[in-house]
């Protein structure tokens, strides 16, 4: 059955396509064979028999990717049993990869991708290293087959809230991530004196201190938590000295520090609608994406709040609102991530090779007039249902009926 | 105690409602405005009590003028022009008489212009910005009663959420307690402006809300603190506050008739609930399942009040027949869910299904953040409810920020739509409101200038901004 349908040949057809690697497209095509895109442009000669969309008058754009969120990783906030996005009682989590926890059964997915986002970073939180976070796609029966990237880097809270996990000082932070960095470099020199317990005891377990090490050689990102510039400047010293490859999530003072952030090569993910102040981001505005883009960091941005993941185009229209071109901020919901994240040979673009994972619009994405008319993940098309829609189907007419399937 | 009640012999009088011909004159503003309606505040006593010291602040008449006019009563005026004075609304259409002297002339060219958006369910200034403990304010969670508790006396003015709310375009908030208690205190109405005191903020004689809440938030809050711990106990919760309010409004009913004796002993609790039985205070419940909000509507039949607003309210849209019927708004989000079970199902067509259904749809924020994009919210459920072949209209889901949140808080007569001898609550935007990327650049209330995005003499900074929030523009 899977393989049937990634052998389909799908052409999307006649509409304006934004390919985010190049210039729009006018009355332009995309052609998907299994799974992948295989050819974008105004002369794209289309096969006889192949599944044809129309998408006239319509706008195609790459499946859209949140950075943020624990998509499959939680169903009802308030409830425990349904949420596996934090490992309790390891302050140094690294060795926690969230992607066992997810559930591609989850609610939460069908409503968020009928709505454009196709990918979405799974982000472990709590503690002061909370663990792996993974980038999947909002399709697939299995984890293995959601997974995009595993992991995408390890997260650490250099924020307020990690402060708990650290003595109560963000002092306490540096110092503590300072030792666990260097211990897990000596017990990668070590492991032999390790295993005959010939060593001091060290600051965070061996499966944790192991994980650690493809961060510090530099080949998976460390996503550093941080908002208050101090914080900031802390994350891009740590980085500095220990080579890392860092990427800032949050950073709401970063506007205030951009050329630095630029200079660093730092990328940044932001939350453009996120301007209340609190003692950890007294400096928090609207024009935070904006000012950042232009000092030439690269930025994504999210919607941290799972259950509103659909709303990642709003944030990316206010981030218009506030400063960002719309050629930016398309940017910062596709291609940025995907760079960002380590996936752009796959990802983030309408170009031969990539996943096909892309968005029919029926105009401007961010748009609240715009809706979503196709969705298609690895070349598959999803149909537009989830568990709201059959709500809506149900009690569109009063008294609803409570047959299994709703009276047509 | 003599002194006192004399006092209120003399001042009670024919006194059904609260304050009667006892209450101190108007503020100047409140002069030329419409007729307020009476605010209770309470039958138990005629001193005025914490009263509103709100004065129009002072603006030269203004003309808007080739802006595109949404008023809310149905009419989306191309070209039109609006003139504000003294605080009113003095004529609206597509061709309004020259500008009295002295008014400034604003060029609404490619704007539109809307009524003054109206939050009817906000935390600000009760749970406000920096967000600690010290400012937390919101929940009086003590007991699962405390009627007695005032929103405005944890009002703190100088939340820094404040001026974000006023440059998203809200004139009107109802500041509410929060949701821990199922009888959570009353409600503070207020024009949304910098002020020192709450009492300048206050709406000149609105009535006041009285929060309640249902569900899961009161149950967790006081299960292991003596209850209630089920939703059969929070009924019997309201059920027993209000069978004490019965017997405190007899007493006081049957004093205030010859004010023979000692008066009842004053009860701050029961006299909200009262005041509700009485009509005079607005029940504002917070609500989320369906088969809650019908326990409730019967509550309400079996004390004889009735429920204003069912606040948050994401099922509505499955007895949105029976709430139209009952006459009862929802305020709602445009698309929140899932963050606790009985959130669950929370869908996005809420709004519109219950328009369709003839009811009253509110889009409210709960959120200092929400409540900067109120537009937006209202936008979004438009949408949502137009791509699923749900009638809506633009003044429609206009009147779900502006009209409609002023009736559930008992103020439609006085604001929420552009008509000549409203108050001049005003809003400019750059753009179509309903647009992502439309802002407001002006926002009149009362007729002042409250924010100007081009003039940063009219963008309020708080006492808690200076020195330590950047100011807009700056670089630090």
């Amino acid at each position: 059955m899977i393989a049937l349908l990634l052998a389909q040949t799908i052409a999307i057809t006649g509409g304006t396509v934004y390919p985010v690697s190049g210039p729009k497209l006018a009355n332009a095509s995309v052609l998907i064979r299994d799974g992948r895109i295989v050819a974008v442009g105004t002369s794209v000669s289309i096969p006889p028999g192949v599944t044809r969309i129309d998408a006239s008058g319509k706008w195609v754009t790459p499946g859209l990717i949140d950075g943020a969120g624990q998509l499959g990783l939680v169903e009802i906030g308030a409830v425990s049993a349904t949420r596996e996005g934090t490992v309790q009682g390891d302050t140094i989590a690294a060795a926690f990869n969230v992607a066992e926890g997810i559930n591609p059964a989850s609610t939460l997915i069908p409503v968020t991708r009928i709505e454009g986002i196709t990918t979405a970073l799974a982000v472990p939180s709590g503690n002061l290293v909370s663990g792996q976070a993974v980038l999947i796609d909002l399709d697939g029966a299995t984890m293995e087959q959601m997974v995009v990237r595993s992991p995408v880097g390890i997260v650490a809270d250099l924020s307020e809230s990690g402060k708990d996990d650290a003595g109560g000082s963000r002092a306490g932070i540096a110092a503590r991530l300072r030792q666990v960095f260097r211990d897990a470099l000596e017990y990668e020199r070590r492991k032999t004196d390790f295993s005959r317990a010939q060593m001091r005891p060290l600051s965070a377990s061996a499966g944790d201190l192991e994980a650690l090490l493809p961060v510090l050689h530099g080949r998976v990102s460390l996503i550093a938590l941080a908002n208050r510039r101090s914080d900031i400047e802390t994350a891009l010293r740590l980085a500095k000295e220990f080579r890392l490859k860092l990427i800032l999530a949050g950073a709401a003072e970063g506007w205030e520090i951009a050329a630095a952030i630029a200079a660093a090569g730092v990328p940044v993910l932001v939350e453009p609608m996120d301007n209340i102040p609190g003692y950890d981001s007294l400096g928090i505005r609207y024009e935070n994406a904006a000012l950042l883009v232009k000092a030439g960091v690269a930025v994504a941005l999210l919607e941290t709040d799972t259950h509103k993941s659909r709303n990642l185009r709003q944030q990316a229209g206010n981030a218009v609102a506030y400063g960002m071109t719309w050629d930016q901020a398309l940017r910062a919901v596709t291609l940025s991530p995907a760079e960002i994240f380590g996936v752009a040979d796959r990802y983030g673009s309408l170009e031969p090779g990539k996943v096909a994972n892309l968005v029919v619009w029926s105009g401007d994405p961010f748009e609240f007039t715009t809706g979503v008319e196709h969705v298609l993940i690895r070349g598959k098309e999803i149909p537009l249902k989830s568990r709201q829609t059959e709500l809506l189907e149900r009690y569109k007419k009063l008294p609803p009926s409570y047959a299994p399937v709703p009276p047509r | 105690m003599r002194p006192l009640l004399s006092l209120l012999l003399a001042l009670t009088g024919a006194c059904a409602s609260a304050g009667g011909g006892t209450r101190p004159a108007p503020a100047p503003a409140a002069a030329t405005a419409p007729a307020p309606v009476a605010a209770a505040e309470s039958t138990s006593v005629a001193r005025p009590q914490y009263p509103s010291t709100y004065v129009r602040h002072p603006n030269p008449p203004v003309l808007i003028r080739n802006a595109t006019i949404m008023t809310a009563t149905g009419q989306e005026i191309s070209n039109g022009s609006i003139l504000l004075k003294d605080g009113r609304i003095v004529a609206v259409g597509a061709k309004v008489d020259a500008p009295p002297p002295g008014a400034v002339v604003v060029d609404g060219t490619g704007k539109y212009v809307t009524p003054g958006l109206i939050d009817d369910h906000s935390h600000l200034g009760v749970y406000a910005a920096p967000g600690t403990d010290a400012e937390s304010d919101g929940n009086e969670a003590t007991n699962p009663v405390t009627a007695e508790v005032w929103a405005e006396h944890s009002f703190w003015p100088q939340d820094p959420q404040i001026p974000l709310a006023i440059a998203g375009g809200i004139t009107t908030i109802q500041a509410l307690p929060g949701s821990a208690n199922l009888i959570g205190g009353r409600s503070a109405i207020l024009k949304l402006i910098p002020a020192r005191t709450v009492q300048e903020m206050k709406f000149p004689g609105a009535r006041y809300g009285l929060k309640m809440a249902c569900g899961e938030n009161p149950k967790r809050v006081y299960r292991m603190r003596g209850g209630p711990s089920t939703r059969m106990g929070n009924m019997a919760g309201y059920r027993a506050a209000f069978i004490q309010a019965e017997s405190y409004r007899r007493k006081w009913d049957a004093w205030n008739k010859d004010h023979k004796g000692d008066p009842p002993e004053r009860n701050l609790r029961t006299e909200s609930l009262a005041e509700v039985l009485r009509g005079n205070i607005y029940v504002q419940n917070h609500c989320y399942r369906a088969d809650e909000m019908a326990q409730m509507l019967d509550l309400a039949h079996e004390f004889g009040f009735k429920i204003r607003s069912f606040h948050h309210a994401v099922e509505s849209y499955k007895i949105a027949d029976l709430l139209a019927k009952e006459g009862t708004s929802v305020s709602v989000w445009a698309d929140w869910w899932g963050f606790k079970e009985e959130a669950m199902d929370g869908i996005q067509q809420n709004a519109a299904l219950n328009q369709q259904a003839g009811g009253r749809p509110i889009i409210h924020s709960d959120d200092p953040g929400g409540i900067q994009r109120l537009n937006q919210e209202a936008a979004k459920a438009m949408y949502a409810g137009q791509r699923a072949g749900i009638p809506v209209t633009r003044d429609q889901a206009l009147r779900w920020i502006t009209v409609n949140p002023a009736w559930a808080i008992g103020l439609d007569s006085i604001v929420g739509t552009l008509e000549p001898g409203k108050m001049a609550d005003v809003v400019v935007w750059s753009g179509d409101p309903f647009s992502v990327y439309s802002k407001a650049v002006q926002v009149y209330n009362d007729g002042w200038l409250a924010y100007d995005r081009t003039d940063p003499a009219h963008q309020p900074r708080t006492d808690f901004e200076l020195g330590q929030v950047p100011a807009p523009g700056s670089d630090r």
